[in-house]
């Protein structure tokens, strides 16, 4: 891949992870680092952890140990609102939207945490409630424009194939204007045509706005095409990093995911 | 006066001087209907056309136009013909090696495209194209690591355009002025089934000529709504959205994807709107879906009042006399049934709606009419700049095409073949003078290759392509594909192949629709294990008879075609498929073809024998090749009278 963009200094790192739910080891002091404006794909097989990882960056889950910097503050565990409100996005493996509500109204909800006004004017609808309320719409159908879904807009979510509700996933989470967004699983249950469009819609993500993206996937062939660099998870420890080539030819990876006889 | 309005940029200039704030062009961006009036179209399309002229393009030269329907794409047509170029809109949906010989054939130097999709096939064949040095993108989206320096954006092409007018401030009138109407204002290429796609050209007169025809027929005004909505290389989205719009001075809105269709259009609620066959079927299809959904009571009532629509709303359309309780009900069915229907079809305002392009069924047909939309038939072609013949208000017939338009002369020949004299003609194919020889004879005269005829009411009637039309044994006009078409109205038959041309008879092969079939046959809880099994049945036979003998009786009403009723059918054991070379790609059946596959039963229809072995070679999707073989069995149809001509013809 070519990237015209320039991959800056760390943004986001952990070290030392372990998280344990009882007896159930997640994690086991994880440690790796996300560069400002890259790529970072997290691998591994199902129950590596990779989800529960996700959950820890963004304050989810809050691990035993280990500690997470994220633009320079050091914490050992977040708050998710708190995550939210520093510019940490993410979507869902399962779909966390609001089925109910219009594909406008679910983006939305993703500028929330931007809107100023007092809640008595924004039920009212006035002064500099609407005003805010213009804004907020204009930056939603810009990204309703970039994502490709004006067809939609008063679309009920529930209505949509679900390859269309992962797109709004994804809206939702550009309308927070995020510096890293974190995708869990962006292509489980996709055909091949709805991969490709996902995967443009990432580099183009990436590449306009100059987000970081942390994706979790475990369809190997399109981490490997989209990413910079890739972190193994196998059994909760990390067993290998670096670039999509490296890992590839890494021998515990391809043990990892194809097995070895004991 | 500033000049005779004859040729596309004096006629932009005359609009921004006349309606300087009227809107002219509207696109939805950002969600928010976008305008532009007169006057600053002329600004646009002035910085571009300077622009063009500061990077070299000059009289004469082509400019490529490829993308969806944007604002920037129809003001580089206008741009183009300001300094004497010729616009060639290119389907946008065309690969990239589908371009090649259009950007060879037309020596373009220049093209300007939508975005990074069309500009991506551009660079890719400027291997085989070195005469293209310029391309120019609207939407700079994805563009931003193009280093090519054949790459300029739409931004930066006006802004080098500003400053050439600023030095430059007689060059654009002076340019507009030099024009003349004679000029070629544009070029259309015709997709071509065999061979390569041949340019027509057509002048400035020519197009202002048939767009000002049929804008005075139809009575448009500059209050008139066009959505802009098919492909910009089709003449007729040129004549309807671009040389009508000039000619007239109405407005047009480009949608905001292609997917966004229909909400743009209940947007904006055009008052002139044309659609093809297939997309009138599609809504109707939306419609019907929608309605299977309600209550009964809501089911009941829409049963009853389009029952009452077909029976008389065409009627009051076209302003025959209708008994009183029948109006009294169409009012009441108007509140509450036509109007929403027209309304959610985005169609409330429609004056006048045209289709053309293949045959349309009558049933289609009558529905739009009858909930009260003025849908017509039109004929014409790329060749004809679209106006041949239009169905005037009150006179429609869902068989004919309608008399010739003003100026346009059309004669049937011996043969049947239609052929038009019109001041909209084309000039030639491009650098192709051989066809050019072949279509436009001495006089003038353009052979369509089409077969038709005039009825009683000097309306034209459209019957197949001229070198498919044959002659009974006894010489009455036999056009298999005009009866293929009535056959396949049913929604029981999905395909019809007729006979007849040197018989004494026609005779016809059906393929069922197994969906519809199977669904009917279901119904009645008849059991069936397959496509061949269902059309052996007998009752399947029975269903399709009916329709053979409506057909007939239709027939029976024409007195050219209503010898070539349908004597005897047979049932297809299977379905006609491309992969067996049946049927083209796009389904159009080969006859011929088929005629020699199955001639056993081609001689068992005509030696009138009741049924017939066949076994035929089939090839499955997987590439293996295997046989299925069947006893059809062969049916008779009534026949019925030809009625006597009506009127004198």
């Amino acid at each position: 891949m070519q990237h015209a963009r320039k991959i800056g200094e760390p943004i986001l790192t952990v070290e030392g992870v372990s998280l344990s739910f009882g007896g159930v080891r997640a994690l086991q002091d994880v440690s790796f680092d996300v560069r400002e404006h890259e790529i970072r794909a997290i691998i591994g097989p199902n129950g590596a952890g990779k989800s529960s990882m996700l959950n820890v960056i963004n304050g989810v889950y809050h691990p035993q140990d280990g500690k997470i910097t994220f633009a320079g503050k050091v914490r050992h565990d977040v708050d998710p609102h708190e995550a939210a409100e520093r510019g940490i996005a993410r979507t869902f493996q399962s779909l966390a939207l609001f089925k109910g509500m219009s594909v406008l109204d679910n983006i939305m909800t993703g500028r929330n945490l931007k809107m100023r006004a007092n809640l008595l004017l924004q039920a009212l609808r006035i002064g500099p409630a609407l005003r805010e309320e213009i804004e907020h719409r204009a930056a939603v159908e810009r990204i309703i424009d970039f994502l490709e879904i004006q067809a939609y807009r008063k679309t009920p979510v529930g209505r949509l194939p679900y390859g269309l509700q992962k797109r709004v996933d994804l809206a939702r989470a550009l309308a927070l204007e995020p510096r890293v967004l974190l995708l869990d699983e962006p292509m489980a249950g996709m055909n091949v045509e709805e991969k490709q469009d996902m995967c443009r819609f990432i580099l183009d993500v990436n590449d306009q706005f100059g987000t970081t993206i942390v994706l979790i996937e475990h369809d190997m062939s399109v981490v490997m095409d989209i990413s910079d660099r890739v972190v193994v998870l196998d059994y909760g420890r990390k067993i290998a990093d670096g670039t999509p080539d490296a890992v590839r030819s890494n021998q515990a990876v391809i043990d990892a995911y194809l097995g070895v006889s004991h | 006066m500033a000049g005779e309005l004859d040729t596309f940029p004096r006629l932009l200039l005359h609009h921004a001087q006349v309606r300087p704030d009227r809107p002219a062009i509207r696109e939805k961006d950002l969600g928010i209907w976008q305008t532009w009036t007169w006057k600053q179209v002329e600004d646009e399309v002035r910085a571009l056309a300077c622009g063009l002229a500061a990077q070299g393009f000059k009289r004469g030269m082509s400019l490529a136009i490829i993308g969806e329907n944007r604002p920037r794409l129809y003001w580089a047509m206008a741009a183009a013909q300001s300094l004497g170029g010729i616009p060639v809109p290119i389907y946008q949906d065309a690969v990239a090696q589908e371009m090649v010989y259009v950007f060879h054939n037309a020596d373009i130097e220049y093209a300007l495209v939508e975005n990074q999709e069309q500009a991506d096939k551009l660079l890719e064949i400027m291997p085989q194209c070195p005469q293209l040095k310029h391309i120019y993108f609207d939407d700079a989206r994805g563009m931003r690591h193009y280093a090519q320096t054949e790459l300029m954006s739409f931004d930066n092409l006006q802004a080098i355009g500003r400053d050439f007018d600023a030095r430059n401030p007689e060059f654009f009138a002076d340019e507009v002025a030099k024009g003349s109407s004679t000029d070629i204002a544009s070029m259309f290429y015709t997709s071509g089934t065999t061979g390569n796609p041949k340019g027509v050209t057509h002048t400035h007169h020519a197009l202002i000529a048939a767009g000002r025809a049929g804008a005075e027929m139809e009575g448009l005004d500059p209050s008139d709504e066009v959505l802009a909505y098919l492909p910009m290389a089709w003449i007729g989205q040129n004549i309807f959205s671009y040389t009508q719009s000039y000619v007239v001075g109405f407005c047009i809105s480009c949608p905001e994807s292609a997917e966004t269709v229909g909400t743009d259009m209940r947007e904006i609620g055009p008052t002139y709107y044309f659609a093809p066959p297939r997309v009138l079927e599609a809504l109707l299809t939306q419609v019907s879906i929608r309605i299977q959904d309600l209550w009964w009571g809501g089911r009941k009532a829409y049963a009853f009042f389009m029952d009452l629509a077909r029976r008389v709303g065409g009627k009051i359309l076209d302003g025959e006399p209708v008994p009183l309780t029948d109006r009294l009900l169409y009012m009441l069915g108007n509140a509450f049934v036509y109007g929403p229907l027209r309304n959610v079809l985005g169609m409330s305002r429609v004056k006048v709606a045209y289709t053309a392009g293949e045959a349309i069924g009558p049933d289609l047909f009558v529905f739009y009419r009858s909930i009260g939309i003025n849908l017509k038939q039109l004929y014409g072609s790329t060749e004809t700049a679209v106006f041949v013949c239009v169905q005037p208000n009150g006179q429609v017939k869902s068989d004919t095409v309608g008399p010739p338009v003003k100026g346009v002369e059309v004669k049937v020949t011996e043969s049947g073949e239609i052929l038009i004299r019109s001041p909209g003609l084309f000039s030639e194919y491009h650098k192709n003078p051989e066809a050019t020889a072949e279509a436009k004879d001495a006089e003038g005269w353009f052979h369509t290759g089409d077969a038709g005829y005039f009825d009683g009411d000097r309306h034209l009637k459209i019957i197949d392509r001229a070198k498919d039309v044959g002659r009974l044994a006894d010489g009455t006009l036999f056009a298999p594909k005009y009866l293929e078409n009535k056959l396949k109205f049913f929604p029981y038959i999905k395909e019809a192949v007729c006979y007849g041309h040197q018989r004494d008879m026609a005779c016809a092969f059906i393929n069922i629709d197994f969906e519809a079939v199977g669904n009917w046959a279901e119904r009645r809880n008849q059991a069936y294990s397959g496509y061949a099994d269902l059309g052996a049945q007998q009752p399947v036979y029975n269903l399709v008879r009916e329709c053979v003998e409506k057909v007939n009786q239709d027939l029976a009403a024409d007195p050219t075609l209503g010898g070539s009723q349908i004597h005897r059918f047979l049932i297809l054991h299977k379905e006609l498929d491309p992969d067996d070379g049946e049927i083209t790609r796009t389904r159009k059946v080969r006859r011929g073809f088929i005629a020699e596959k199955y001639a056993p039963l081609v001689d068992a229809l005509y030696g009138g024998k009741r049924e017939c072995f066949i076994e035929t070679q089939v090839r499955f999707e997987d590439g293996r090749t295997g046989s299925i073989s069947a006893n059809l069995q062969i049916a008779d149809a009534r026949t019925y009278p030809v009625e006597a001509a009506k009127k004198a013809a």
